[in-house]
């Protein structure tokens, strides 16, 4: 404990908060995913309420995973990661903590609004004005806590990770704002729910907001700053430097420059410009390049270590996540061909794609994150890596399931809706399309469910390392103090 | 090589800002105007079909329907005429969805019929077996709020000159004018429906959601 003298004294108390955060929205946030995808096999599931129904859940569904898991994951590894490479004790415990709190209060006055129906209907981005008033507020009390710190830094050259940090506060910070531009209508007649909005843009031109927004929200807060915490975790894992300088050097500003034009490959054939949707395939294409350059400079991060890849469950987690995103990087480009696009959109392919992403990539990087942070923030050792192990496995396979089945279900669904019969007529009607889904949309429960069970294993296997914490120590202090007794 | 930009975190954050906006600017204000021009002929949502409006999207019902007919011929013959910008015009939101876990409804109102939704909202395996769509009871218990119709109604023609009161599209007006010009609208539908509780509610002044659904489903053609 000697060498601790030299680097400050790290308070972990907002990283600490934001790491039971991710936990719980992860469970509570994947739970809904599951209850959704059974009630496409059993409809009846919903017991006829409206907020047990299919229409409202799948919203919740989202932004608890992506805002309540995902984000809460983002900000534990800020307030975990910042200090150590910037190399000062966290500045402003109080921005800290209120950012914790109306973080977590935000969520629930999402999960309410959400399920009561009240919505924008724009995807990702379902929140009512006045929620996105203090989504605004919890954002900017962030960006107070980012800027303190780099102030305040002790080591002058910023570490890659941190670039993609003030990158996600940017990007989101615009993208929010201006996707949610919107009047309130009770200002305006005093009449009806005061929650209630129009959009600033109207049809074609709102579609293009929204998916610029949309496209982006995936870019900045389902990878830019998932990167940022695998380039601090993995080269930590595996306890030797990043591979290539220059490789994150023009992988970020490649990435910086290029996501934010592919957007319009969610609206291919649609009533957007024709030249825009070939631009957004062709810079589709090209974000292979950035994507791929993060994600080998990510692998070879582990040269000569790989046989740590055997026993470590963490570089596991760590490493299979990047490789995820290297195949996500590359399924989506694919999708985004105009060609490709004509027969994947709207079908269940995307939804599979997204998920190799968001469990894969997100939450696989998470859960590593976690599982190396939580025993060092609580001076204690992890409860179990045979769990953790298992866990790897189960939830694996989960992914398998899941992506297999939602390529064959989308595929098919997309080449039934357009096969014609020997007169040139539509061969399937549209329900002759939704039944052939169901074995499908089963499987995809069953990976989901597996998921989920190797959520909760970690869900019990972190609360058991921190419950065990105390003791731990009890047992170290005595270690040592018999140690030293000994010595003299 | 540009390690003066990773000393110094305002100038970091500005090239990043910088480097973001620019895709955005390219690829979304050169048509903005263009795209914002109605199709002749466009009429604004009347009282019920806004209230219509309003319910789908309180239901999400974009988490599983499309509002987007793509040029091609299985979609065309499948939903008819494949969709035009200018269609869009007055929608605030747009609703063209992501997933059609259910079938397209950019034109609904061409083929299916008031008593036929009715039937298909109260449980969608009546008409359509094996469907996995939800049933809603509560559109038949709940009434329509006329106040936050009447609320976007205003708000869309003073700010955004939506053209309510010209020429034969629907009006706008007060509250009691936008409920009055509601209830006229709801009795040209429930004269085609079945359930005996929406024509008493009717009889009392009362215009259930499932009614105000239908009268959207039914403009969307
Ligand atoms: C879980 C997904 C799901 C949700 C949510 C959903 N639907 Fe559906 N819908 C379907 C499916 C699947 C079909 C096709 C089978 C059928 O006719 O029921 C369908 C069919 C329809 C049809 C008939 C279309 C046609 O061409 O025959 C209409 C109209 C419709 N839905 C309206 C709605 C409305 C309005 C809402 C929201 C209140 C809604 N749906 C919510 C899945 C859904």
């Amino acid at each position: 404990m000697s060498q601790t003298a030299s680097i400050p004294d790290y308070d972990y108390s907002v990283a600490k908060a934001f790491t039971i955060s991710t936990l719980v929205w992860g469970a509570i946030g994947m739970s809904v995913g599951l209850t959704i995808a059974l009630e496409l096999v059993f409809p009846q599931l919903n017991a006829d309420l409206p907020w047990l129904s299919f229409n409202r859940l799948r919203p919740l569904h989202t932004n608890a995973v992506i805002f309540g898991f995902t984000l809460a994951g983002v900000f534990a590894t800020w307030y975990y990661v910042s200090q150590r490479v910037l190399k000062v004790r966290m500045v402003l415990p109080a921005v800290g903590k209120f950012h914790v709190i109306l973080f977590n209060l935000i969520i629930i006055l999402a999960a309410y609004t959400l399920l009561a129906g009240h919505t924008s209907s724009k995807e990702y981005h379902e929140l009512p004005w006045w929620l996105d008033i203090l989504v605004v507020i919890m954002w900017l009390t962030w960006g107070v806590h980012i800027f303190a710190m780099l102030g305040a830094r002790k080591e002058k050259t910023l570490y890659v990770s941190i670039w993609y940090y003030v990158a996600c506060f940017i990007a989101v910070s615009m993208l929010y704002l201006i996707n949610g531009l919107a009047i309130p209508t009770w200002f305006v007649t005093q009449t009806g729910n005061w929650w209630h909005s129009v959009s600033m843009f109207a049809g074609t031109n709102d579609a293009q907001v929204q998916w610029w927004f949309g496209h982006n929200a995936v870019a900045f807060v389902l990878t830019v700053p998932i990167i940022a915490i695998s380039y601090y975790f993995i080269p930590k894992q595996a306890n030797q430097p990043v591979y290539s300088y220059r490789l994150s050097l023009w992988s970020f500003w490649g990435l910086m420059f290029v996501y934010l034009w592919a957007g319009p490959h969610h609206m291919m054939y649609s009533t957007i410009p024709s030249w825009v949707q070939t631009l957004g395939m062709v810079f589709s294409l090209v974000l292979i390049i950035p994507s791929w350059g993060s994600m080998v400079n990510l692998l070879l991060t582990m040269s000569g270590k790989w046989e740590q890849l055997k026993t470590d469950p963490i570089a596991k987690f760590l490493i299979i996540g990047s490789t995820f995103y290297g195949f996500a990087t590359l399924e989506g480009p694919i999708q985004a061909i105009k060609s490709v696009n004509a027969i994947a959109h709207f079908t269940d392919w995307i939804i599979g794609h997204v998920h190799n992403g968001t469990l894969g990539w997100v939450s696989f990087t998470i859960i590593g994150a976690i599982y190396h942070m939580v025993p060092r923030m609580w001076k204690t050792k992890l409860y179990s890596e045979r769990l953790a192990e298992n866990q790897f496995w189960i939830q694996t396979l989960g992914i398998v399931f899941y992506f297999s089945s939602m390529w064959i279900a989308g595929i098919t669904q997309g080449a039934m809706w357009r096969t014609t019969d020997q007169f040139g007529s539509l061969a399937y009607s549209f329900l002759d399309t939704v039944n052939v889904m169901v074995p499908y949309w089963a499987l995809r429960a069953v990976g989901g469910s597996l998921f989920l069970i190797g959520f909760f294993m970690f869900f019990y296997n972190i609360h058991r390392t921190i419950r065990g914490a105390a003791a731990f120590q009890a047992q170290a202090e005595a270690k040592s103090a018999l140690d030293s007794g000994s010595a003299t | 090589m540009f390690e003066f930009i990773e000393r110094n975190s305002l100038l970091l954050g500005l090239c990043i800002f910088i480097t973001i906006t620019i895709g955005g600017i390219v690829e979304i204000v050169p048509s903005f105007t263009q795209n914002s021009r109605p199709i002749e002929g466009l009429k604004p949502y009347s009282a019920l079909e806004m209230a219509g409006r309003q319910i789908y999207i309180r239901e999400s019902c974009n988490a599983c329907h499309s509002q987007l007919i793509r040029p091609f011929k299985s979609e065309t013959d499948r939903y008819g005429a494949y969709s035009l910008s200018g269609e869009y015009a007055y929608d605030r939101p747009f609703l063209w969805g992501s997933r059609r876990t259910g079938p397209d409804l950019h034109r609904i109102g061409n083929y299916r019929t008031t008593d036929w939704h009715e039937a298909h909202f109260i449980n969608a395996r009546n008409v359509s077996p094996g469907s996995v769509m939800p049933n809603f009871p509560w559109f038949f218990e709940d009434n329509v709020d006329f106040g936050t119709v009447h609320a976007e109604i205003i708000t869309v023609k003073t700010i955004f000159g939506v053209p309510y009161d010209q020429g034969d599209n629907p009006k706008s007006g007060s509250l009691k004018e936008i409920k009055a010009m509601g209830l006229v609208e709801a009795a040209e539908i429930v004269k085609d429906m079945k359930t005996q509780a929406i024509k008493d509610a009717l009889a009392k002044g009362e215009v259930k959601d499932i009614v105000a659904m239908i009268a959207y489903l039914n403009r969307m053609k």
